[in-house]
């Protein structure tokens, strides 16, 4: 999984946008892994009970997929790109500039929900005793 | 070489995460499924933004970048939510999750 975030920001790097890999590195090799490692290590206390890691519907779980990517890779071929070869850099300060005018509503609100899911995961967090107090 | 290699990425990455959030039982591993998604996604919108497939020069990386916040948030939420339901049942999988059912 980290290998696959890691080589995302590479391809974002390669498509002109080394803001984007920055970000990418931060969240998801820097954030989002250490939670997901920390959960894992958290849940997983060694009772490893599993019969098969996947459900019964995995085969129809896999054509489903297949359907998809088969779908999708067919849009994409059959449709004419153009001429789109050059590949267009991003100016950091023209995006900033972008970002909190024409967009700053948008990024107003994800602040708001980032604020909210701060608050709910606390919440949830909490111990059960907690709970159990609270509730008293 | 070009924006369609990139696009065919995207959809094998789509393809992979939507198998996983579909077919696994592990509720963190499905979680991890949804990020790929997400990411698969993002990957997308950075291409056509790359190619210039956009009136505003930003709007792909615009997105992203806010597809990335609004990701983080949901897996902060997701995580903690799945580690509550595993401090009480003790497991993490789906399929025994059915109080609901019962």
């Amino acid at each position: 999984m980290m290998v696959c975030f890691g080589s995302l920001a590479g391809m974002y790097a390669l498509l002109g946008a080394p803001i984007v890999a920055a970000a990418q590195v931060l969240i998801y090799l820097g954030a989002i892994s250490v939670l997901i490692l920390f959960a894992i290590m958290l849940t997983q206390a060694g009772d490893a009970n599993l019969p098969s890691p996947f459900h019964r519907q995995a085969i129809l779980a896999a054509l489903a997929a297949l359907v998809v990517v088969g779908l999708i890779g067919w849009a994409v071929v059959r449709t004419d790109w153009g001429n789109a070869t050059v590949i267009v850099s991003i100016v950091v300060s023209s995006l900033a500039e972008s970002l909190f005018t024409v967009y700053a509503l948008p990024f107003e609100i994800l602040s708001l929900l980032l604020l909210a899911a701060i608050i709910g995961a606390i919440y949830l967090a909490r111990r059960p005793e907690d709970d159990e107090q609270a509730n008293s | 070489m070009g924006l369609q290699s990139y696009l065919i990425v995207s959809a094998l990455l789509f393809a992979i995460g939507m198998f996983g959030f579909l077919a696994r039982r592990n509720a963190i591993l499905m979680l991890i499924s949804i990020e790929l998604m997400l990411n698969a996604v993002n990957l997308s919108l950075v291409a056509f933004n790359a190619y210039a497939y956009y009136a505003n020069n930003d709007t792909g990386a615009v997105f992203a970048l806010l597809v990335m916040a609004v990701a983080a948030a949901e897996a902060t939420v997701g995580l903690a939510l799945v580690i509550a339901i595993i401090r009480t049942r003790h497991t993490p999988e789906v399929d025994e999750y059915s109080d609901l059912k019962e």
